[in-house]
This record gives C-alpha cells, structure tokens and sequence, in this order.
C-alpha cells in the first residue's frame, strides 16, 4: 500500500498527487514513468513523474481527469493508500549534448516535460520552452516552468487567453525557420505530437517524441504497447516511452488508442452515477 | 498352519492389480461449463481414486518414476493410495515436487510419466497425474496443522532473493526455506505466481489452488515482495551489495510475446495470447465493469497456434461470450503441442479446428479487425525436429471473418533482465546461460526456468528451482567457510 501525502488541483481536471514509494524514487530519472492500481479491482494504468525525491522516499505526478481511473483517484485524499506502484519504467530521456532545444509540451504533457526540461537544462542545453493549452485555466505548472533557467518560455492558447493565440506548431515553425534550435522534444497528446513532428521534419529537425499507448504490465510482457516505428512493431513500455517523431506511425498510435472508448464511457458513466461530484 | 507371528510387512496383503480400464475422471458437461470460468476437470473422488490405484501393478522396475522430470517415486505415492494412507502419499510427492496440486492437473503426463508406465503399452497407463492431483487436493483440504510441510533447518544465517515467483521461483523459495535460508521473492506483477496466475486460466487451475499453494511458502517463512521489477526497480548487484543478499537465483520466466510480422497485426482487436490471458486471468476483464480492465470480446476470434497458450486462448475466448472460435494451425493435430486433454477439451466446448493453415495477413476496417487472411498448407519432408514440415499451397488464400485474432505462437526471453545484470552470459536469443546445476557465469547467481530453456512445462521448471536451490545452498555453505 502506498500512502498520498500531497494532492493538489491544478485546473479543473488536473490534479498533482504525491506519494511515498521509497523503493521506487530511489533512481528515477527524467521521462520514466510508473504503473499504479488504485484498489483490488483498478487497473493498471501509466503516469510520468513529475517530480521525486530518493532522499525522502516520495514521487509526485500529475494527471488529467479522462476516464474512470483518473475519476477515482481524483477522489483519493492525503492519507488514503493506493494498492500498487510500480517502476521506475522506461527508457529514461536522453538529455546530453542536444544543443538547442524545444520542449513542447501540450495539455497535461507540460508534467511530462516539467522533469524533462529541467533535466535538459541541468545537462547544460540551451532550452526554450512552448507550453500549450486550450484556454488560460487549463494552462498548467507555469511558475515552475518560469523558475527554471530556461532560455525563453513561450505560451500558446487555442483562445488566445494569455500568451499567443494558435496552436503549439507555430512557434515551433519559427524557431526551426529561424535556425534557433537544434533538436525539438513534444509531449502531449498524440495528435500534437504528430504535427510538432511534422513541423520539425519539413525544417530538418530532429524530434523527439513520448508515446502513451495503452498498457498493462509495462514490463514487456504483454504486447499492448506496441507501436510502429520506421515501419517496425516496438514495445512502448521496454524500448519507449521516447521515440523517434519522424518515424512514428501516428495514425496507428491514436486508432489504438481508441480501442477500448466504448467500454471506457461505461466504466466510467457507471462510476459515475455512484459519485457526488460534479462531473 | 503357521507356528510363528508372521512378519508385520507380510501381513499387508498381497496388492492384486485390478484389470478394470482406466477410471475416468469427473468433467462438467461441455456446453454448461463454456459458459463459465469454473473449473472443467471435477477430479476423483476417494473411491475412484482408491479404484484408479489399484490398477498399478506396483512394478518391481517401475517405469513410470524415470518418466517424471523430477523423478516422484510415483510407485510408492500409488502404493500409499491403495493403502489408504493418505499422509504419506503425499509427504512421497512433497519429496520431489512442492506443488502436486498444479502439476497433477497440468503436467503434460502422456509424454512424461503416463508414457513410460507398464500399462501405456496397451494403452490404457496408470492415471498418475489425476491421482497426484487427488492427493495434492487432499492435502489442501486439510487443516493447515494437517498439512504436510516439510522440516525447516535451522537458520542459515543467509539471506536469498529470488526474482521471478513463477513456478520456477516459488520451488527455488521453497527449497531454500527448507534449508534453512531468508528467502525473499521479488515479483514485477502485483500478484504472485507467474504464468499459473497470469496465464493458464482458472477454468483448467483454479487460482484458489495457486494462492493456497503459495501461502504455504510464506508460512515457510518465505517472503514476497510483488510491485519490484528488477532491471527496473533493483538491478541484480544492488540485490545483492545493497539489499544485502548472499546469494540470487533468476526465475523470471520467458515473457516477450513474439508476432508473426504479417501486415495488420497492429490493428484493434489483435492481440497476444500474453495479453489477452493477462487482462482475464491477472485482470479479471470477465467481471469488467466490475473490475476496471477492459477486454475485446469477439462475436469470431482466430487464435494462432497449437500449444497449452493457444488452447487457454480458444477457450477463454468461448467463455467471454464468442460465438465461434477458430483454432488456426500450421501442422496437424498430431503435432499439436498441447496436452492431449485440453485438446480434446476444446474440440467438446465447440472450438473448431482449422488444421494445417498458416496465416498471412490481418484485415480490417477502420482500423479494427475483419478477417484473417490464411494459407493452405501441407505436410513435407521431416525438419531438424523430425516434425514433418507445413509447405504453403499455392494460390490456396482463403479469408476467415474474424473480429478478434489471438496470437500463440511463443514468447522470447524478457529484455528487461538484460537490464539487470548486463555482464550475465545469454544465448544469442537471449536466454541465460547456466551450468547443470543452475550456476551462471556470475558469482553466486543462478537461474533456471523458461528464462533458461526457454517455453517449457511448469514441473521442468520447478525441478530447475529446486535444483539450484540446492546448489545455491552448497555454494553459501562454501562461502562460508572461506570467510
Ligand atoms: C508512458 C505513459 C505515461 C503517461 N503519463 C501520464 C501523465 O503523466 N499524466 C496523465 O494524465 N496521463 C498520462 N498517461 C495517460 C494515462 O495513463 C491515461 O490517461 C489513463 O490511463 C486513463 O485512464 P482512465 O481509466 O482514467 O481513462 P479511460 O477512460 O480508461 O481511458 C481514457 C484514454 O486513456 C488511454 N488509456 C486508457 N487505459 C490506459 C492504459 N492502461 N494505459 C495507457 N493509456 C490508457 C486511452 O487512450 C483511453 O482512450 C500516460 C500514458 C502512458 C502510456
Ligand atoms: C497460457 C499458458 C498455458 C500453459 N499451460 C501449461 C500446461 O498446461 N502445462 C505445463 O506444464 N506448462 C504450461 N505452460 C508453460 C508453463 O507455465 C511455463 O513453462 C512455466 O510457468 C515457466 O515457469 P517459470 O517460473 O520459469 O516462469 P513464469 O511462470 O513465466 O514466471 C516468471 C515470473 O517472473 C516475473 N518476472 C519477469 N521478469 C521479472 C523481473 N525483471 N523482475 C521481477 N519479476 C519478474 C514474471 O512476472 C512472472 O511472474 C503454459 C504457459 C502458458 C503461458
Ligand atoms: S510431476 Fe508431472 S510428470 Fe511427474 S509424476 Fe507428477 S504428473 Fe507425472
Ligand atoms: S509403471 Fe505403471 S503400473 Fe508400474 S508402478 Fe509405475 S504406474 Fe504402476
Ligand atoms: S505494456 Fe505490456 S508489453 Fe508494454
């Protein structure tokens, strides 16, 4: 069992929520992830790490209210125990001798690439920073972004309610046009993903991406992870979560990702009617 | 008349074989028990079993014990049935085999023990693995004070990890405890039990069996630890140099699903058997949404292969509710590698056979599957196996309307472990390497189990624990005296 010893709402779905796992935060390292069941009858379900601590024994991530999983847990307070944490899982991100580097993180990604760009800028590359999302409130961790020594720091809003209105892609296309960076890095949904992908590849630049296929051990053992890369099945779990943009069959990514949304919308219509909140 | 007290062992009377034909065993009928995960094979009752026993000549050279991997003195256990002493059958398994409850259900015993008995020559062997099943039941049922559990040394002094709590684990942990060492077990999944609990489905072991099983382990004093997957969370050296362990034995199984590399393999509604018998078995998908893992359940599933995996598949998915199941096969049903019951018992639940079929691309629309697309094959010149190998008919393309395709054609070892310990001396295909005894090329680590032979049967694998256990113990015991 697994103690929550902090719990935070970011915007309205999203949430951060530390955990006290010593065995598991004592070598975690930028990009890795983690498997957790919320109870006996949970599922086992993937978040990044946000943030942890190997001295003090504890892991923190954030994650967005989706389905049923994330509904739940949303729920958990400080002081209730989740049944499983598993990890660190994953390749960890390579982080040395990018050069320049775009991080652009889009939605709930921005967690995801929290650890990635202070990593990034710790390994000594120069970073720049996108941060989309759709509106103002779903902007989130802006601060601790801006307390990072970045380069620069860019937000986008689908509305234009602060920073610039549009999408992620174009101030991404104006700093490869420019020249400005080396190396580009997306995290977020798998459609954004796909289009910084693109955007990077038009101008020669390399990108970086972190996948989320459906899984269930994490480990290797099962196959649900499997994605196409350059034409070649790969476990997301064993051989990713990071991989090559350009290469990336997105297209199979996000049907596959859709498999269960039938059975998902129950699940979670049916947790739903036994709960008080408002969503 | 006798002038003298006869001799107590003359006293027991003289076995006389019964001649009756081998004593079936109890099933549920098919179509009721293909609508449910309960168990299929009801097993003996006391009387039948007694019956069963009493067919065993007692050989004076019996056959039969050089057939069992671990080598059970299967006379005597039979011996001790047909006494009526009960205790001591089992306390003569227990000898070799920790868990008789599981591999008297699912050892392949027609090409083990049963082959090699007298009888097998008529063809009707004595029902070993059924009786060492009713044994292992009669054991459980008992009180736990009641039970057999084997005499614990005294403590060692040392402590052991074990990686991996499949059946090649758990038998490791076991022996050890009897030796009188700390064992912990560290298993990646959240529930102990490798493929028994994951993969063969409650249907054919009930899981019930598998958890009481276990739980005599940690009455042993054997510890688990579950949620540690080393390579990840521990590698192998800070088992040993921080978690401070003498000595590890590596029983992490041979968990890669391997595909077929045909197009549309991608698509919804493939998957691996690993999978596919995870999100059921491990999951519990049967109960969703009652519990929250999600499964596919086909209208007509096509499962790929002819093993133990491929019939679990084919079954499962009848009892998810399929309307047909398509078991796909390169070869015959002669050279199916399945136990010849599961066999047999798929074909009663309504399972149709496709025999001698290869499959050659997986169809689809908008991006979920239609149709499995399968070549005709037939038998050629014997291979390297002494199989006789499948060679495609030409133009012989056929399509099978499918929503669900099941992939069982065998797994590889796991890279994880590659991970954990990269200076560990592997096979090309990434099997560890380990002497007769278990011993890798490091010191004081040992393996055995599919991660060593690759897929193979759970008593191969428990005979492999148990014998590096013992050559863990010799080696901890040298240790010490160099220290
Ligand atoms: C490596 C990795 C890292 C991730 N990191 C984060 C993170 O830091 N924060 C965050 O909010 N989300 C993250 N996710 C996504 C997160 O796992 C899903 O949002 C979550 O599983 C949804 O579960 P649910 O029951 O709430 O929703 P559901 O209604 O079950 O599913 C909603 C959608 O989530 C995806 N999903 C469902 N089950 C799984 C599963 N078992 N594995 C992966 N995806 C699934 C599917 O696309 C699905 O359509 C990550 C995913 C992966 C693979
Ligand atoms: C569906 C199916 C049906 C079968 N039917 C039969 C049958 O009827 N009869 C028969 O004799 N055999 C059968 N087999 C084969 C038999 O189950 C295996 O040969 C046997 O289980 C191998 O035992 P093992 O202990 O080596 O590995 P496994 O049972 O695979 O156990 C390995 C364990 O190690 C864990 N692990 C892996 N990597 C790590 C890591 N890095 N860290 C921590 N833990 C790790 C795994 O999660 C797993 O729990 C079947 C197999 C399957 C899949
Ligand atoms: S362990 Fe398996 S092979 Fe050995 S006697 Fe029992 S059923 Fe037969
Ligand atoms: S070979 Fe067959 S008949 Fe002979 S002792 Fe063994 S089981 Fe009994
Ligand atoms: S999640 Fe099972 S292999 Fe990746």
């Amino acid at each position: 069992m697994f103690e929550i010893i902090d719990k935070r709402q970011l915007s309205e779905a999203v949430f951060e929520m530390g955990v006290l796992a010593p065995r598991v935060a004592r070598k975690i390292r930028a990009g890795q992830f983690f498997i957790i069941r919320t109870t006996e009858n949970g599922e086992r379900v993937p978040f990044t790490f946000s943030d942890w601590s190997a001295e003090e024994g504890w892991i923190r991530f954030i994650f967005m209210r989706v389905g049923k999983t994330t509904h739940e847990i949303s729920h958990f307070e400080v002081g209730d125990t989740i049944a499983d944490v598993v990890g660190p899982l994953g390749v960890p991100t390579h982080v040395e001798d990018l050069g320049r580097i775009a991080i652009i993180g889009g939605g709930v990604g921005a967690a995801v690439a929290y650890p990635v760009a202070r990593a990034m800028a710790a390994a000594g590359n120069p970073v720049t920073v996108v941060l989309g999302a759709r509106n103002e409130d779903l902007l989130i961790l802006r601060e601790e972004f801006e307390a990072l020594p970045l380069e620069r720091l860019l937000i986008v809003t689908d509305d234009g309610s602060v920073g610039e209105k549009g999408l992620v892609t174009a101030p991404l296309k104006r700093l490869a046009e420019a020249g400005e960076i080396d190396h580009a890095m997306a995290i977020g949904p798998a459609i954004m993903m796909k289009f910084c992908a693109a955007t990077a590849k038009e101008h020669g630049v390399p990108c970086t991406v972190s996948l989320n296929p459906i899984m269930v051990d994490g480990t290797g053992m099962c196959g649900s992870c499997r994605v196409s890369v350059g034409g070649v099945t790969r476990f997301g779990c064993v051989d990713g979560p990071d991989f090559d943009g350009w290469e990336v069959d997105f297209e199979e990514l996000m049907s596959r990702q859709r498999v269960y949304v039938d059975d998902e919308r129950a699940a979670d219509a049916e947790y739903s009617r036994g709960c008080s909140c408002d969503l | 008349m006798r002038s003298v007290e006869p001799d107590p062992v003359e006293a027991k009377p003289r076995h006389r074989p019964s001649r009756a034909p081998r004593t079936a065993m109890p099933e549920r009928d098919a179509r009721e028990r293909a609508g449910d995960f309960d168990e299929v094979a009801l097993g003996y009752t006391e009387e039948l079993a007694r019956a069963e026993a009493m067919r065993c000549l007692q050989c004076r050279n019996a056959t039969c014990i050089e057939g069992c991997p671990v080598n059970i003195d299967i006379k005597a256990f039979v011996g001790h049935i047909i006494e009526g002493d009960y205790e001591k059958g089992v306390a003569v398994l227990k000898e070799r085999n920790a868990l008789p409850a599981m591999c008297g259900r699912v050892c392949p015993q027609e090409d083990q023990c049963e082959i090699a008995c007298v009888l097998a020559k008529k063809g009707e062997p004595v029902a070993i693995g059924r009786l060492e099943r009713w044994l292992g039941d009669y054991d459980l049922a008992c009180e736990l004070d009641k039970r057999c559990v084997p005499e614990i040394a005294p403590p060692s002094g040392f402590r052991c990890a074990v990686v991996g709590s499949g059946p090649a684990g758990l038998a490791c942990a076991g022996e050890l405890a009897r030796l009188g060492h700390a064992v912990t077990i560290f298993e990646s999944l959240h529930a102990p039990g490798g493929v028994l609990t994951y993969g063969i489905p409650e249907f054919r072991l009930p899981k019930a069996i598998v958890e009481s099983e276990i739980f005599m382990l940690t009455e042993m004093g054997v510890e688990i630890v579950t949620d540690a997957v080393i390579g990840a969370t521990y590698t192998l050296d800070e088992l040993m140099n921080e978690e401070g362990h003498d000595a590890v034995f590596i029983g992490s199984g041979a968990g890669l699903p391997v595909f077929l590399g045909v197009p549309g393999e991608n698509l919804n509604g493939v998957y691996s058997a690993n999978e596919f018998l995870t999100r059921v078995n491990l999951m519990r998908a049967y109960e969703f949404p009652k519990a929250d893992t999600p499964v596919a359940r086909g209208r007509k599933v096509a499962v790929i292969g002819g093993g133990n995996v491929a019939m679990d598949s084919a079954r499962t998915a009848l009892r998810l509710g399929a309307e047909e199941v398509f078991l796909v096969y390169r070869r015959t049903e002669d050279e199916m590698p399945a136990r010849r019951d599961e066999v047999h018992h798929a074909r009663e639940e309504g399972v149709k056979f496709k025999m001698l079929c290869a499959p050659s691309e997986i169809v689809g629309r908008d991006g979920f599957v239609t149709g499995l697309v399968a070549t005709r094959m037939e038998l050629g010149e014997p291979d390297e196996s002494g199989r006789r190998a499948p060679v495609c008919v030409m133009d012989s393309e056929f399509e099978i309307e499918c929503d669900i395709v099941i992939v069982a054609v065998g797994t590889r070892a796991n890279p994880l472990l590659a991970q954990a310990a990269p200076d560990l001396e592997r096979s090309s295909r990434g099997y560890v390497l380990t002497d007769d005894e278990g011993a890798t090329n490091l010191p004081g680590v040992f393996a055995g189990g599919d991660i060593v032979t690759g897929a193979a049967t759970v008593i191969l694998a428990m005979g492999a624990g148990k014998k590096a256990a013992r050559a863990m113990d010799r080696w901890l015991a040298d240790r010490a005296i160099e220290v």
